[in-house]
């Protein structure tokens, strides 16, 4: 543990856990509650990250359209909601069973192609979804859905922003566990086996698509579980929150922070979400109206990250050892 | 005569026009090296990617073990106790030598749905995967990454990992491509003392080593076994020396 700070990596995980945790602390001093709106989003986001990166960063599996489980995980608490189900007690657990459940078919399916194709059929699932979304009446078509917050009385009351803002970061080192016992347990050795070579998994006797498709539920579930969270986050929901471009800001943010690195997801959100929000106002800085097109420079740094640290921030702090 | 291990009857694999497996039937008894010889494009490696189910034959069936396992895929028929060793050299390069004989081991024991504990502390993998990297003599290298290692001590890893899960069969598709004569004679040993305790189906273009080793041949030429015998008698058969050996093994 103690060793463990002494390498860049460690200190600087260390660093940004510690400051996670006493976020909200910091917010109420400075009184700034936009903030903390942004760390609840960069951790919600990160439970996303990593379950992404279980399949991408670990297993070699391009999943373009991961944001299905913001939406999935969202629109069954919002949906619920709207018909009076309020208690979290509830609509966490089917929530969490519908996105693991999409996972498992949308798997099923996708998993017996490779490649390019495999990109095409996660993104066109998620483009199917997300048109249902925009397509159902009832529940705000594309404008979306207005929600109440979960309710679990006497236990956690998510309207407090700080008490939120906890459970998520409480959830996000859940899954961030998960994934660090995941990464070298049986099954994680298979999985990140199966990515280094498919063929010689299965000529030692592994059936890798019945892994690859427990992962991809797993994974899936996870996702869930950041869609349930981001809907109480914002009280809202909208086919918005799955859209593709969701989707490729979850690869972005891996790929950003470090495939297949126990904390390359958490770097790559808070990257992505300081430079979303540093960006703009530091552009206006040189001249009025820049700020309105931040990707310009955002783009070419994800070039500069994909040409000259292949392995994301993660690499940039110093070798690995194992 | 006890019943083969492993044997094909009236194997047929057609590409387009081309028949790659021409009516093969060929037999492997238990403990035997039984090797398949021929010139390139005799459709060796054909035969191999069918008995392994990699590729499904158009006709004719496949058994091993007792059982038909034609339409078996590939992952089932390793548990059933058929390994094989590639003749392009397949380790997983990003993980240590002794990882990836402790994932062979791990295939079979049982299933890996476990999340939790970590395998790579687990002493009912490695150490068997230590015993079996020590056993091709890579002891020293376990904690290379496979990448790192030479070409021939990839093949050795390849070996080590296709024992890992102690097969019934084991087919070997060019264990000695690309080795070295030294590591040649040492790997043609170490296969010599596994004899009497497993099959084995060679493939191999070194003609010392098959003849060395193999109790029976069989040659494939053109997608047909011509001939099946003692080394003596594939030495001796005029068909083979004409399609084949000529002046290599005269």
């Amino acid at each position: 543990m103690i060793a463990a700070l002494r390498t860049p990596r460690g200190l600087v995980t260390a660093l940004l856990l510690v400051a996670l945790a006493v976020l909200p602390l910091l917010t109420q001093a400075f009184d700034q509650r936009y903030l903390l709106s942004i760390g609840t989003r960069i951790v919600i986001w990160g439970i996303a990250a990593v379950s992404l990166n279980m399949i991408l960063g670990y297993g070699g599996l391009v999943s373009f359209g991961h944001a299905v489980f913001f939406g999935i995980g969202g629109y069954a608490v919002g949906i619920m909601g709207h018909h009076g189900v309020t208690s979290g007690w509830v609509q966490w657990p089917v929530a969490l069973a519908a996105a693991t459940l999409w996972a498992a078919l949308v798997g099923a399916l996708s998993l017996r192609t490779r490649g390019l194709y495999f990109i095409m059929i996660t993104l066109a699932f998620a483009q199917l979804v997300y048109y249902i979304g925009g397509g159902l009446e009832a529940y705000g078509a594309d404008d979306g859905l207005n929600i109440s917050r979960s309710r679990f009385p006497g236990v956690i009351d998510l309207r407090d922003k700080a008490s939120f803002y906890w459970l998520c970061l409480a959830l996000f080192c859940a899954t961030l566990w998960f994934c660090s016992r995941f990464a070298n347990s049986r099954f994680g050795l298979v999985i990140r086996g199966a990515k280094s070579n498919e063929l010689r998994m299965q000529a030692l006797g592994f059936p890798v698509f019945r892994y690859r498709l427990a992962a991809f539920t797993l994974s899936g579930a996870f996702g869930g579980l950041a869609g349930i969270l981001l809907a109480n986050e914002g009280a809202y929901v909208s086919p918005a929150m799955m859209s593709w471009v969701k989707s490729g800001d979850l690869i972005v943010i891996v790929v950003l922070g470090g495939m297949g690195t126990l904390f390359g997801p958490l770097y790559g959100t808070i990257a992505f979400f300081v430079l979303e929000e540093a960006l703009p106002p530091l552009l206006d800085l040189f001249r009025k109206g820049w700020g309105e097109y931040w990707q310009i420079v955002f783009g070419p740094l994800l070039v500069l990250i994909a040409l000259y640290a292949r392995g994301g921030i993660d690499s940039l702090l110093g070798k690995r050892d194992g | 005569m006890a019943e083969p291990l492993l044997s094909t009857e009236r194997l047929v694999k057609r590409f387009g026009g081309l028949v790659a497996t021409d009516n093969v039937s060929i037999e492997v008894r238990p403990g035997e090296i039984h090797a398949l010889i021929g010139p390139n494009g005799a459709g060796k490696t054909t035969l191999v990617s069918q008995l392994t189910g990699n590729l499904a034959p158009d006709t004719g069936t496949i058994r091993f073990a007792g059982r038909d396992v034609t339409r078996l895929p590939m992952h089932a028929r390793v548990r059933l106790g058929l390994a094989r060793s590639f003749q392009i050299t397949a380790v997983l390069r990003e993980f240590s030598a002794l990882d990836n004989v402790a994932l062979a081991v791990q295939a079979h024991a049982g299933h890996s749905f476990r999340f939790l504990a970590d395998a790579r502390r687990d002493e009912r993998l490695r150490a068997p995967a230590r015993r079996g990297l020590e056993a091709v003599g890579l002891g020293h290298r376990a904690d290379t990454p496979a990448a790192a290692l030479s070409h021939g001590e990839q093949r050795q890893l390849e070996i080590a990992m296709a024992l890992a899960g102690e097969p019934a069969l084991l087919l070997l598709d060019e264990p000695m491509a690309g080795m070295g004569p030294d590591e040649s004679q040492r790997l043609v040993t170490f296969l010599r003392a596994l004899k009497g305790q497993r099959g084995m189906l060679l493939i191999e273009h070194d003609m010392d080593a098959v003849f060395q080793l193999a109790d029976r041949i069989t040659v494939l030429v053109y997608g047909r076994a011509i001939a099946t015998g003692t080394p003596d008698e594939i030495r001796a058969n005029e068909e083979v020396r004409r399609a084949y050996l000529g002046d290599e093994a005269a």
